[in-house]
């Protein structure tokens, strides 16, 4: 609960601050747009990247959204944050140029659309995850690995949810899919990028392998 | 599985099954569910490891998977964004 009311209030704090910052920006003080964008480069750039897997896009859909964002930051309401509308636009785009490279993509064809129940892998223990094992390139390799593992659907949800931090509803305006969806799919994203980690990480450290059902 | 089905003191316990469990990890992680649900999910990790297992493994991967600044940024992106950005301020100007 307590928690819950420092983060409504830092929440705030945020909103305002940023009210105030576009306010600025929209008078004619372009250049404190850099100061909006800023804390955020990172996350834009690696939502476009975990949907467009190559840099080269990853890089010019996050220019193209950045700028799209500030020609209509006049339309930006303010109610939700800044980081928010700028990831779903973000998150468009990157779809936007996927379709259009028509790649029949396999991963497609892959993701099953019966997201009906899903089996973890069983472990005894979550310590037996040797994460303080792994240097931390190679949890970063891992854990690309794992993203990229996903089929499609399920990555963009768990980006946009689990690494941009933004809520269901927000994910499911980005994703133009509904709640429900976003939930059955945030479920099944989640344990499969689980899934896929620890049986990577731990298959090699310990040579066991999934179990079988 | 059903390990959790337990019989206390001559009541049966409305308790959920593993599968359940399973099906709500999502939503315990996002807190997106009711207080009941809440309670009967809780009952049921403490008194199954490999369900309590599962919820600590997701939990942590996604916490490893947050922080973004493991996953390294193209050198001079923030350079080549400021340069786009400039020639916009430009034009928005004239």
């Amino acid at each position: 609960m307590q928690n819950t009311l420092v983060r409504e209030s830092e929440n705030d704090r945020i909103l305002e601050g940023e009210r105030e910052l576009i306010a600025e920006i929209l008078a004619g003080n372009h250049e404190r747009y850099y100061e909006l964008i800023a804390p955020i480069e990172r996350r834009v750039y690696y939502t476009a990247y975990a949907i467009l897997r190559t840099e080269a896009d990853a890089e010019e859909v996050s220019q193209e959204a950045i700028l799209k964002a500030f020609r209509g930051l006049r339309t930006f309401r303010g109610e939700a944050k800044f980081s928010s509308w700028l990831l779903s636009i973000v998150g468009n785009e990157a779809r936007m140029r996927l379709r259009r490279r028509r790649e029949v993509s396999l991963e497609l064809l892959k993701s099953p659309d019966n997201e009906g129940e899903y089996t973890p892998i069983e472990l005894a223990e979550w310590r037996e995850i040797p994460v303080e094992a792994l240097a931390q390139k190679e949890l970063a390799a891992r854990l690309e690995e794992a993203l990229a593992a996903l089929p499609e659907i399920y990555r963009e949800v768990l980006i946009l949810r689990d690494i941009d931090e933004l809520n269901i509803a927000e994910t499911s305006a980005a994703l133009e899919i509904t709640v429900p969806a976003v939930k059955t799919r945030l479920l099944r994203a989640r344990l499969m990028v689980r899934d896929y980690f620890v049986s990577r990480s731990w298959a090699r450290h310990t040579g066991l392998r999934k179990a079988q059902p | 599985m059903g390990q959790a089905h337990w019989i206390k003191k001559g009541t049966a316990m409305i308790t959920l099954s593993c599968e359940e469990v399973r099906r709500e990890i999502s939503n315990y992680l996002d807190d997106d569910m009711s207080p009941r649900m809440r309670r009967l999910l809780e009952v049921h990790l403490e008194q199954c490891r490999k369900c309590a297992v599962l919820l600590d493994s997701t939990h942590n991967v996604l916490v490893l998977l947050a922080d973004e600044h493991r996953f390294e940024m193209p050198a001079g992106f923030s350079f080549r964004m400021r340069h786009v950005l400039a020639k916009e301020f430009e034009k928005a100007k004239s």
